[in-house]
């Protein structure tokens, strides 16, 4: 048993072998997941080239059609075109977790950088993070997202706030472990002043595990606003976005499961896909992680 | 031992206040007037200031969170603006069919999950193993809404085997009961599984490369009661962290699973009380929430002890 785990972790190096078949070998999940999330990007960027119609426009005579030759996807209860809306709500994904991830960890670098490094705010920064952190994720999301009026940016917003205290766990950590260590002291002894140390020492050694964290932030942000939305509280219904459509689907699902289907299917297909990507950097950034998992 | 209980007890105080802190702000935060939305659209400034005095929030802000916090320590959680009802009334209405949900789905994810993962780790590698990582991957991407709609087309209008929505409770019959609450337990337990799976797998990977299990099976123990006895209990612990920690999830789940089963528990209440804009509600849900998941967190850590003993802390 010890012997086939340890070739599945390590498989034996075959030296005449190219490194790019090297690399399929070894990450095979990782590469399929990076496939996948690159076609839904080329989809959801060139999406008025993919065969798509106005996802707006309304033909009340096809509504509920079954996806045929001029609808794949099929018509929603107004006519609207189904391929359309799913292909244009693929934008709203994807922006908003790109977002999400972005500024999550802008924000939860800087504040855990500042707060590993100094105990004072050390003490008070972590008794709010520990607090934000009690709350459940969505429920905050859906509670600041009752403060704000429905868009995007706000659901960006509402989105971000729950994510930074995680993120600013995993920085603190590598700042905590980091701060004692001996080049630190050498260049404090050198002269060097906080934002130097941080920049140019410390924050290096974050970027691994801060970019594993923001794929999964990515994954997670994607499904919840697509969780919001569905419950009404997430982007606005005139903005095409998948949980929006799944929303409108649902008194339907006897008659026209296909509305409901297919945008699922797509963000399935997403998260999975960056959830993919995100255990093979984990695996190739920080292999001591990766053994656990 | 008891001095550990009382710290940890202890611990929880400081994070709930800036809970309370957090939720009292949440109404403060909100653009508008609350008692101009209380008041309607034809009211006029006076009675508006009367709201507003009734409501008491003409007085000073710290005077307010003192009467808030006060309020919320003796168990009142104000009124809700919507129904007027009292929102612990709300709350414990709403109560049962959440918790049925909610522990149904615990048991069901943890009795599938972590023999899966001891499965998976057992036999590391093989088909078994891709399997169970596959579905560990799979369940944590799918969105719960989804798969709800799917199972529910799948079981409820297709084969016809189970109903479509609704809760019965038990006193009602216990076979109804579980007949509607199985959908929605199965598609809430599976992003749990997934995860509980996973953490079970690589724990028990970790701890079946020691030094101890291999003289557990030279001194001739039967694998079973090697993978039970020895390995999953020194494994456990990082099981039960990601059980406490999943809760988290679920809790979340279940906000959108009562949605999709219309389920009237206290996931429903939340999100009517979002599109009605109720604040008193709001702030009450969050708080009990929070409070439920950070007891859950605390029994995780009393747990550690009784299965660790070396954790004295």
């Amino acid at each position: 048993m010890l012997a086939t785990e340890r070739e599945t972790l390590y498989p034996p190096v075959l030296s005449n072998e190219s490194r790019l078949r090297r690399l399929i070998r070894r990450h095979p999940t990782m590469l399929f997941g990076l496939g996948l999330l690159c076609i839904m990007v080329l989809v959801a960027t060139g999406a008025p080239y993919w065969g798509t119609i106005d996802p707006l426009e309304l033909n009340p005579i096809e509504r509920l059609r079954a996806p045929s030759i001029e609808h794949w996807f099929g018509t929603d209860m107004l006519g609207r075109d189904l391929y359309s809306r799913t292909v244009y709500g693929s934008r709203i994904s994807l922006f908003v977790g790109l977002c999400v991830a972005a500024f999550s960890m802008t924000f939860g670098l800087v504040i855990g950088l500042l707060s590993g490094y100094h105990r004072h705010v050390d003490s008070v920064v972590m008794r709010i993070m520990d607090g934000m952190m009690a709350i459940p994720s969505i429920l905050l999301a859906i509670a600041l997202m009752a403060l704000m009026s429905a868009s995007v940016q706000n659901v960006i917003i509402a989105l971000t706030i729950p994510e930074i205290p995680r993120v600013v766990r995993v920085v603190r950590s590598v700042v905590l472990s980091l701060r004692e260590q001996a080049y630190v002291e050498a260049s404090l002894a050198t002269g060097a002043r906080l934002p130097r140390i941080l920049l140019r020492h410390i924050m290096p050694n974050t970027v691994a595990p801060l970019i594993v964290q923001g794929t999964y932030i990515c994954a997670s942000a994607v499904i919840f606003e697509a969780y919001l939305s569905f419950l009404g509280a997430g982007t606005p219904p005139q903005i095409p976005s998948w949980g929006n459509i799944m929303a409108e689907g649902r008194t339907y699902v006897q008659l026209a499961f296909w509305i409901i289907l297919f945008p699922g299917l797509c963000l399935a297909l997403t998260v999975l896909a960056i959830n993919l990507v995100g255990d093979g950097l984990r695996d190739t950034l920080d292999p001591k992680l990766a053994r656990r998992m | 031992m008891h001095a550990y209980l009382l710290r940890r007890i202890l611990a929880t105080i400081p994070v709930m206040a800036v809970v309370a802190l957090f939720v009292f702000a949440l109404l403060h935060l909100s653009p508008g007037d609350p008692a101009a939305v209380i008041a309607g659209d034809y009211a006029s400034p006076a009675d508006i200031e009367r709201i507003r005095h009734q409501l008491g929030l003409d007085a000073p802000i710290h005077t307010q969170l003192g009467i808030w916090l006060w309020n919320v320590v003796r168990g009142d959680l104000g009124t809700s603006i919507f129904s007027g009802l009292p929102v612990t009334k709300l709350i414990g209405q709403r109560l049962e069919p959440t918790l049925a949900l909610t522990v149904t789905t615990m048991c069901i994810a943890v009795v599938l999950a972590v023999p899966m993962g001891v499965v998976a780790s057992w036999a590391a590698g093989t088909w078994i193993d891709r399997l169970v990582m596959v579905f560990a991957v799979l369940g944590f991407s799918l969105p719960v809404f989804w798969l709800g709609f799917l199972f529910i087309f799948g079981f409820s209008i297709k084969l016809e085997l189970l109903p479509v929505q609704g809760y019965v409770s038990f006193r009602e019959g216990l076979l109804p009961c579980l007949q509607h609450l199985i959908l929605p337990s199965l598609t809430l337990g599976i992003v749990y599984m997934a995860l509980i799976a996973r953490m079970t797998r690589a724990s028990m990977l970790e701890v079946l490369r020691e030094d101890y299990i291999r003289t557990a099976h030279a001194k001739g123990l039967r694998p079973y009661a090697v993978l039970l006895w020895h390995a999953l209990k020194n494994a456990a612990l990082p099981i039960v962290t990601i059980i406490g920690v999943g809760v988290a999830l679920l809790i979340g789940g279940v906000v959108v699973t009562e949605s999709v089963f219309a389920i009237p528990g206290l996931g429903r209440l939340t999100v009517d009380a979002i599109l009605h804009r109720d604040y008193p509600v709001i702030q009450g849900i969050i708080l009990v929430f929070s409070a439920v998941y950070v007891l859950i967190n605390l029994v995780v850590d009393v747990l550690y002890t009784f299965l660790d003993p070396r954790i004295r802390y």
